[in-house]
């Protein structure tokens, strides 16, 4: 029973990782690429890792595959916050559509909104 | 309670390497206990939960109810993801808005900014005391309270009631 629900969360979480990669390549500045990157990828690798869970069970391998779903599930957010945060101090431009920035503004910079598109 | 600090990240890294392990053979026991022993003396000072907090069953009946919804949450935001990423024409509004929260402690606050990063269109890009920063991919409202209202959905309140 257990065996074919595995390969069920494996595709889903393939096929997250697989739209997760598309906005990457779709998106047209680092922050929203990085929200695209971030939600998927997390998503989808915790998938493929619980159907690997339940595939094998409460084995090595299976508790293995569900600690790292927590220390997956911890460390991107941290991981992405923390290179959003050092592109913005360092200016890396924004999309010319972004609509505001409360966190230049806060830091009384000058705008690092882009006014051209990059292409 | 410095002691008592260092005495629970021992506990609670040695339950993590037996589950890694998963084993109770005597050899993998000892090094396991020196090995986390070490990290404990070297990281425990730095534990941000209040050991005795965690004896609070009220706290952890909160946790359980926050894992589905928080896993409700994020299957939403990759849908959300995934319309925005297939849809032909990029409907993108992005924006950076500010915050405030009411949490207190540092823990809470951490788990707040990674909720938010993994719920719909939202990524924290700041924390500074008690005012988060917010990667929006479509800003739907300018007005601060409403803004804050719809991004922060179901999270403060039950991360208020675990880790407050």
């Amino acid at each position: 029973m257990t065996e074919p629900l595995g390969w069920v969360f494996i595709i889903a979480g393939v096929i997250f990782n697989v739209l997760g990669c598309l906005g990457l390549v779709r998106f047209p500045d680092l922050y929203n690429r990085m929200q695209a990157a971030t939600k998927s990828v997390t998503l989808g690798t915790c998938g493929i890792l619980f159907g690997i869970f339940l595939q094998t069970g409460f084995s090595a391998l299976g508790i293995k595959a569900l600690v790292a779903v927590l220390f997956v599930v911890i460390n991107l957010p941290v991981a992405s916050h923390a290179l959003s945060r050092g592109s913005l101090i360092n200016g890396v431009k924004l999309w010319k559509k972004t609509i505001k920035d409360e966190f230049t503004e806060d830091r009384g910079g000058a705008s690092i909104i882009d006014t051209e598109d990059p292409e | 309670m410095r002691a008592g600090r260092v005495i629970f990240y021992w506990l609670g890294a040695m339950a993590v390497w037996l589950l890694l392990t998963w084993t109770v053979h005597w050899q993998s026991l000892v090094v396991g206990a020196l090995v986390t022993l070490i990290a404990a003396l070297a990281f425990g000072q730095q534990l941000p939960v209040m050991p005795l907090r965690l004896f609070n069953p009220r706290r952890w009946f909160w946790l359980l109810v926050y894992i589905p919804v928080f896993a409700w949450q994020c299957f939403k935001a990759n849908l959300d993801v995934a319309m925005r990423v297939l849809s032909p024409g990029l409907q993108l509004r992005p924006g950076i808005v500010r915050m405030k929260t009411s949490l207190k402690t540092d823990i809470a606050r951490t788990f707040l900014a990674n909720s938010i990063t993994l719920t719909p269109g939202t990524m924290t890009v700041e924390i500074k005391e008690d005012v988060l920063y917010i990667h929006w991919i479509d800003v739907q409202s300018e007005d601060p309270e409403k803004a804050a209202r719809i991004i922060k959905g179901p999270f403060e309140k039950l991360l208020a009631r675990i880790f407050d």
